[in-house]
């Protein structure tokens, strides 16, 4: 068996049939991880003995004759934002080096119940702050797909391992983009599920009415298992959904003639480009698949960015107060006082792009702006959520180019902070709606470069995104 | 909108964040930047608009208060075991009261 290629349904059947135990699989990945993960740098850390010890479960599991999982043997990646039990989780920054956290995640306790095998940790930005990966504390990620171009970001070393063949699957985490882009630059598939489908617990805040986990995978059906396995109330977030789970791998194989789809005129005008071209190659063939192709209009999407910029940096500037060296690992050399234990642990913690989004933050927080600024967002937020449910009343989902541009070359955007936002156009409105959204490889640019398909549907209908998510895939492979 | 250096020194301050003077500097002209371009936003009247503080689904879907009953937590000794210092049972900090 090709480790790299490999999917979920293809382990279970190796598994069922005894052509390879789990520990023999397991250790044939983590081989392949350790020799690959060098030219990407996508992992920050493996984790052989814990996913060892998984695999044994899982092999004792089919001895004794008993179901083992919806992802018995599966070799899992997980981005360093998630926190897992014993296991070091830095969010890819100074200020965590050395954490080690006392639980698990709910995701991650749910994928280890399903006998997923959770081979390491995958490098991101810091505190999933960024847009390609380069404000990781411990060093970019390489694109797998263009050794000299980033992954994305912020998720993108589980996009990376994916895309590597160095993971089966892997979690990642999105606020305003954080899976769909990577996933897009490439080449595999990514889903921000709807806000609250999959619980956050153990999902270290950044802006928490925005924070998603979401699943990347090689395949529709591979995401739509992980997420099936890992979505559902959680009694410990309070924020997760009541809303029982469909079956989302059984519910995309039916057709998709006669499914209304919206194009979004602001998606499209001045996409110029490769990419506006092969969305329109995507969505000729959705065309050919018999779905009905219909122009709708989401006039607030111009403001989205200038609020998405207000409601994460503020929540970001709460969240992150509590590093402040009494409790989380570091604390600065330079704490002779309270005070200055505080400003120094969090002025040598943190880098750039999270001091950057904490000042920004605590301005638009701080007296005699909060309405003018956060209030304000909160308001706009709401004009861009009713486009969308406005948008839905007319069409079954929407379908959008995830970014503007492919994976860019490293260090091309970095001294522009405003610029690499901007790049985050079409990412953003889904994110603040707290819709389903997910990007699906929809071909390649003459240079190489992998470009994807946003499908947005409207609150928790993942089914439908991705049974037209499925049907185009099968189309196009 | 403009942010002075001092405004900068000030934001600083709130958030507890040591700054060195190229960073001061750094901001001023970076926030400055996003300010201006997050005014767009006034382009729009509000003022009817309910502001969206939770993302909008039904709310049957969220009903999102548990029963108020003990359930387990962290030992202590598991609880400090990230903190830079302890003793005591206690995240221990500089003194700040004098004995």
């Amino acid at each position: 068996m090709n480790v790299a290629t490999l999917t979920i349904p293809e382990i279970r059947k190796a598994l069922l049939a005894k052509a390879c135990s789990a520990e023999e699989l397991c250790r044939e990945a983590l081989a392949f991880a350790e020799t690959e993960n060098p030219s990407t740098h996508a992992y920050l850390h493996l984790s052989p003995e814990r996913a060892l010890d998984g695999a044994r479960r899982v092999d004792a599991r089919i001895a004794a004759g008993e179901d083992p999982g919806a992802l018995a043997g599966v070799p899992v990646a997980v981005k360093d934002v998630i926190v897992t039990k014993g296991l070091r989780t830095t969010c890819a920054s100074r200020m965590l080096e050395n954490f080690v956290p006392p639980y698990d995640a709910t995701a991650v306790e749910r994928l280890e119940a399903a006998g997923g095998l959770i081979i390491g940790k995958t490098n991101c930005d810091e505190f999933a702050m960024g847009s390609s990966n380069e404000n990781s504390a411990f060093g970019p990620v390489r694109n797998p797909v263009a050794l000299d171009r980033v992954p994305g970001g912020s998720s993108g070393g589980s996009a990376a391992v994916v895309a590597q063949g160095t993971a089966v699957v892997s979690l990642g985490s999105d606020t305003g983009g954080s899976i769909r882009q990577p996933a897009s630059f490439c080449g595999v598939v990514g889903i921000t599920p709807t806000y609250g489908r999959v619980s956050r617990y153990g999902l270290v805040a950044f802006a928490s009415s925005l924070d998603h986990i979401g699943p990347f995978a090689r395949t529709v059906e591979d995401a739509a298992t992980l997420l099936r396995v890992t979505a559902g109330r959680d009694e410990r977030d309070a924020t997760s959904a009541l809303a029982p789970v469909d079956d989302y791998p059984a519910a995309m194989a039916a057709d998709v003639r006669g499914m209304k789809v919206g194009l979004p005129k602001e998606y499209f005008a001045g996409l110029a480009s490769e990419t506006g071209d092969l969305i329109a190659k995507a969505v000729d063939q959705l065309k050919e698949l018999g779905c009905d192709i219909v122009d709708i209009s989401l006039p607030h999407t111009d403001y989205a960015i200038a609020t998405y910029y207000i409601i994460c940096t503020a929540e970001a500037s709460s969240n992150l107060a509590r590093y402040d060296g009494a409790r989380y690992t570091f604390r600065s050399p330079n704490s002779g006082t309270l005070e200055g234990m505080y400003r120094n642990t969090r002025g040598e913690g943190f880098g750039a792009e999270c001091k950057r989004r904490i000042m920004l933050g605590t301005y638009v927080l701080s007296a005699g702006y909060y309405d003018a600024y956060y209030r304000k967002a909160q308001k706009v937020r709401n004009l861009i959520t009713q486009d969308f449910l406005r948008a839905y009343e007319q069409v079954d989902a929407i379908v959008a180019p995830v970014s503007p541009f492919p994976a860019f070359k490293l260090g091309e955007k970095m001294s522009d902070p405003l610029e690499m936002y901007l790049s985050d156009i079409y990412t953003i409105t889904g994110s603040l709606a707290g819709i389903p959204c997910m990007s699906v490889p929809a071909g390649r640019t003459s240079d190489g470069l992998p470009v994807g398909m946003q499908i947005l549907t409207k609150h928790f209908d993942e089914a439908g995104m991705l049974r037209l998510a499925r049907a185009y895939e099968r189309a196009t492979s | 909108m403009k942010l002075t250096e001092e405004q900068v020194r000030y934001v600083a301050d709130l958030a507890n964040l040591a700054l060195s003077p190229e960073e001061t500097t750094h901001f001023a002209d970076e926030l400055s930047q996003i300010l201006t371009y997050v005014d767009k936003l006034n382009e729009l009247d509000t003022a009817n608009v309910e502001p969206m503080a939770q993302v909008l689904f039904d709310v049957e879907d969220t009903a999102t208060m548990r029963a108020d009953e003990a359930g387990q937590t962290l030992p202590v000794e598991v609880a400090l075991a990230n903190a830079p210092l302890s003793g005591a049972g206690h995240f221990k900090v500089p003194l700040v009261i004098e004995k």
